[in-house]
């Protein structure tokens, strides 16, 4: 397709994507966007090292640096982990199960605008009297403390790019569940496609729980409610459990697609099946549910009391155990297989002691009594970053240098891709290993400067030192992509020559139907199954017939920009602005009229005819 | 492999040197414990790492060998190999063992650290303090002896001190690196735990360790800093004793601070107390306690302890905790005035 749009001019490839219900261009665009926050995210990463770097620094002020984390968590979490895991399961899942599309294209694109707009608004607080201030938890007393609206645009603008994440996640069940191709069962599904599976089904349950905080502290803020108001009868309690049965989960929704990824990654270039495959999807099962019964780990602290807080320690050591049978469930694929070091099992390979270490630190604050010493120190930020960095940002780094050439076709340079590797891995472990000793040492987190004489300042300095040379690793990334894609030579169906998957047996991107005859799937890995058979592709499952597909649209555009005018006019109601209500009217107005004309007007969707399909190059009879 | 080795390196030398620049501080490390709670957590910590430094390095060695082992020479195609039952079942025991080791000893201290019963018994002896934290500064009463002190916590060793806890304003968190973990002090009820201080090893760490808010509670949360002066049970009570003799407002010994003391009881009384007598509901509590303020080490909680310093906060106390609630609230002095009230505040002490 992508040829296709080079054709049509700028205004009409942009027309194209702000139309498109394609799961593989909502996937780019996802990946445009997730990228686009990364940066963002990033760069206030390297002002928190920049103004840490030195005892009593004075690089930003208090507060600003306050505003900074906080948009540093928000961001990276919610605006760029989530989307770049979305782009790929959008790009990815379909084409593993054989699908030709998710099951509801329009809803895929409102997703993403509900995730754009409301990303957009969050980071518009920069420009609108300051960004919101309270940590990326925002606990409610902080939260109602906070002068200004910096709060109600982190309120608001995850409320609107919640439900994009919501419905998205939904979709992706009812894709799973309804879509496979022939003989897809569940124990034969990619790997990549049951952590979809279950992050899916964790995004059910766990944003809710998040929504309903939000709401709940927009009503205090923004309509006079007294929910989190103790000297009302308020309760800020509540709200930690709320953010934390959302919080936990949403760690696993980001990491369970990273196992997908890497799982997918040590099978292909070890050219051997995943050992323990049936394990694995247990492992992957279990580790969701538990995700569920562990949220008060992160409270232990709060005075929840020993009954509670031992009840919680021990549910979160026992996820260490689903945990450990992966890690070596990957070694043992490895082992005994043929593993060839490409980029992206570089950087599966270098998953596996980062993850580790963030595992074993998992346990380590899981023990409550010890947790009092750990939480909210510099050992929890060290932690969670060899969680998130050292598993979720080196999973998404790993898919994007493997399923680039699925995407758009075109290979990202090996050599560029292992500098950027070793900058940003070597990077990683220079700026967060030793932060957990800085957190034994006695340095809270959050803070936005220390004293001198503490014995912080080396550590912070190295800290800082490494996180120059992350930077370093992203620019060479960003080089490698502009090289690549002008360069633009394209590449076949296979281009790792190993693949295993359904999405290797089509063309590299694939056709806008995907699959021309939905393929017969024979077993795990199947299209390993027919190379080893010796056959060049899939056997289809169906005759040559037509394919119905959905028309794009510009409605889950107008309905997400709907939700981000009224937000506007939801905060500065509180202002007593006389242009605020009609806004929050006008608002609502576009977002429910926009749904009114979805509803009336019937789109049937068009047909591509077999006879064209026939005459497509490349086309077999 | 060359390459693996060398990237293995670089934080172990990174570390290294860290180590061998001092393992953090007595006075503010978790890792120098100066008391029972503290003990018990480190104990845990040394305990988890064992097991899990174990968990590493078996996965080191296979992942190693794989490295060395299993690269891809030809094009042949390896075995398809399914999984193992044997295996599996190892690696799901022998964690659930591991697990086990470590889960007994967290539940046992988990309920030793929350045994506050001593505090509720009738006419028990054990020294209880109300710890209230504020937007940036620390309130200690000490309800059994009937005297307030803020911003240092004056301590008996060798005893179990027990505390309750509780905000005035938006959650912070009570933490003592050295002596125990950290307990927050909500918005909405008391928390309760209780700590020790050894004597021997108080003394090593200079009698004065540094306590912190641990929880994000504005701007100025960095700078939240608390200190502890640990002292034997007969120097707290000789301590006890002076703190309650201060029945009256003290009178300046000098002209000069005479005059503090006038400007003081015009600007600033309405905020800052300078008796220890707890007369006032607790909500009326604006400020800092100052009745022994020329006896601490910090002013605020983090600046130097002298004259200067202490005019430099009058002067402007937002430059040194931004969004402060000091700021603005009283009238503005000149430099003589300052002088004034700096001297009169510096002789505001109960001990020699
Ligand atoms: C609105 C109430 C208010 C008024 C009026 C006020 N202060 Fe304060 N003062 C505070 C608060 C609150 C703090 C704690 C600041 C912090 O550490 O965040 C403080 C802290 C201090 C400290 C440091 C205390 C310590 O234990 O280290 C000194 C000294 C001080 N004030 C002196 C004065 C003087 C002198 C005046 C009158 C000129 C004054 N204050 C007027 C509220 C007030
Ligand atoms: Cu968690
Ligand atoms: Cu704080």
């Amino acid at each position: 397709m992508s040829t296709i749009a080079q054709k049509k001019g700028f205004g009409a490839t942009v027309w194209d994507f702000l139309t498109t219900v394609d799961h593989k261009k909502i996937a780019i665009l996802y990946l445009i966007a997730g990228g686009f926050f990364f940066l963002v995210g990033g760069l206030e990463a390297v002002f928190i090292r920049i103004q840490l770097a030195v005892p009593n620094n004075d690089f930003v002020s208090a507060g600003a640096f306050n505003e900074i984390i906080t948009m540093h968590g928000t961001t990276m979490i919610f605006l760029a982990a989530m989307p770049l895991i979305f782009a790929f399961m959008n790009a990815v899942m379909p084409l593993q199960i054989g699908a030709r599309d998710v099951a509801f294209p329009f809803v895929n694109a409102l997703g993403f605008w509900l995730f754009f707009f409301g990303g957009i608004f969050l980071n518009l607080s920069w420009f609108l009297g300051g960004a919101p201030d309270a940590g990326w938890t925002s606990y409610a007393s902080l939260a109602l403390h906070s002068k200004g609206h910096g709060i109600d645009f982190y309120v608001l603008g995850l409320q609107i790019s919640g439900i994009g994440t919501l419905i998205g996640g939904i979709n992706f069940l009812v894709t799973i569940i309804n879509m496979r191709a022939p003989g897809m069962t569940y124990m034969r599904m990619p790997l990549f496609t049951w952590t979809t599976f279950v992050a899916s089904a964790l995004i059910l349950f766990a944003f809710p729980p998040l929504t309903v905080g939000l709401t709940l502290m927009m009503f205090d803020r923004l309509f006079g409610a007294n929910f989190f108001d103790v000297t009302m009868g308020g309760n800020t309690v509540i709200w930690e459990h709320l953010f934390w049965i959302f919080g936990h989960p949403e760690v696993y929704i980001l990491i369970l697609p990273a196992f997908g990824i890497f799982s997918e990654i040590f099978s292909i270039f070890s050219r051997k099946r995943l050992f323990g495959y049936s394990s694995m999807v247990f492992a992957t099962v279990l580790i969701g549910f538990l995700g569920f019964m562990v949220w008060a780990h992160h409270m232990f602290t709060t005075g929840l009391g020993p009954v509670a807080n031992a009840i919680f320690a021990v549910a979160t050591m026992a996820i260490g155990v689903p945990t450990g049978i992966k890690i070596f469930n990957w070694l043992f694929t490895m082992w005994g297989g043929s593993v060839k070091f490409t980029v992206p099992m570089y950087y599966a390979f270098g998953f596996i002691p980062s993850f580790v270490m963030g595992g074993v630190t998992g346990v380590m604050v899981a023990t409550a009594a010890a947790d009092y010493q750990y939480h909210d120190t510099y050992f929890v930020v060290a932690h969670f970053h060899y969680v998130i960095v050292g598993g979720v940002v080196l999973g998404i780094l790993a898919g994007v240098h493997l399923w680039w050439p699925k995407m758009f076709g075109t290979m990202l340079s090996e050599t560029l891709g292992k500098v950027t590797f070793w900058f940003f891995f070597i990077g990683f472990h220079l700026t967060f290993f030793i932060q957990h000793f800085l957190g034994l040492w006695g340095m809270p987190r959050r803070v936005f400067t220390y004293l001198p004489g503490q014995g912080f300042d080396t550590a912070n300095m190295v800290s800082s030192i490494g996180a120059a040379f992350m930077s370093i690793g992203v620019l060479v990334m960003l080089y490698n992509i502009i090289m690549t894609s002008v360069k633009n030579v394209k590449v076949g169906n296979d281009p790792w020559e190993d693949g295993r998957t359904l999405e290797w047996s089509i063309p590299s991107p694939p056709p806008f139907y995907n699959f021309k005859q939905l393929p017969l799937v024979r077993g795990l890995d199947a299209y390993w199954i027919e190379k080893m058979d010796g056959k060049k592709g899939m056997t289809p499952a169906e005759p040559l017939g037509d394919i119905h597909m959905p028309n794009g649209s510009f409605i889950p555009f107008m309905i997400a920009l709907g939700l981000f005018i009224a937000a506007f006019g939801a905060m500065y109601h509180v202002d007593k602005e006389a242009w605020a209500l009609p806004v929050l009217i006008i608002g609502l107005l576009v977002t429910f009229g926009s749904m009114f004309v979805r509803s009336i007007k019937d789109d049937h969707g068009f047909h591509i005819h077999k006879e064209e399909l026939q005459d497509e190059k490349g086309a077999k009879a | 492999m060359k390459r693996l080795a060398k990237w293995r390196l670089i934080p172990l030398f990174a570390l290294l040197a860290l180590v061998l620049s001092g393992c953090g501080k007595p006075f503010v490390s978790a890792l120098s414990p100066a008391g029972e709670v503290a003990d018990m957590q480190y104990d845990l910590m040394k305990l988890s790492t064992y097991v899990m430094v174990g968990v590493i390095l078996i996965v080191m060695i296979i992942f190693v060998l794989i490295f060395v082992r299993f690269k891809r020479k030809d094009d042949r195609i390896p075995k398809q190999v399914e999984g193992s039952h044997k295996l599996e079942i190892i690696w799901t025991t022998i964690p659930i063992l591991l697990l086990l080791i470590l889960a007994v000893p967290t539940v046992a201290a988990t309920f030793k650290l929350a045994d506050v019963s001593p505090m509720d018994k009738k006419d028990s002896k054990a020294l209880v303090i109300n710890v209230r934290s504020h937007l940036y500064w620390w309130d200690f009463e000490y309800p059994g002896q009937k005297i307030v002190t803020s911003q240092e916590l004056v301590v008996p060793t060798d005893e179990k001190v027990y505390f309750n806890l509780k905000s005035m304003d938006v959650k912070h968190s009570f933490w003592i690196p050295a002596v125990g973990g950290k307990l927050d002090t909500n918005t909405e009820n008391i928390n309760k735990f209780w700590l020790e201080f050894d004597d021997k090893r108080s003394n090593e760490a200079g009698n004065l360790f540094y306590g912190k808010c641990a929880e994000l509670c504005g701007p100025s949360h960095a700078l939240m800093d608390f200190k502890v002066k640990a002292m034997s049970r007969d120097k707290f009570d000789a301590w006890v004793t002076a703190m309650q003799d201060v029945k009256e407002p003290q009178k300046a010994d000098t002209d000069l601070a005479a005059q503090g003391q006038e400007i003081f009881n015009q600007s600033c009384i309405g905020c800052h107390a300078v008796t220890p007598a707890n007369k006032m509901p607790e909500t009326a509590r604006l400020a800092p306690n100052l009745t022994n303020f020329g006896d601490r080490s910090r002013v605020a909680g983090i600046l130097d302890h002298n004259k200067e310093e202490l005019k430099n906060w009058i002067q402007n106390p937002e430059t040194y905790k931004p969004g402060n609630m000091m700021t603005g609230k009283y009238k503005e002095l000149n430099d003589q005035e300052l002088d004034a009230v700096a001297e009169y505040l510096m002789g505001l002490k109960v001990q020699e």
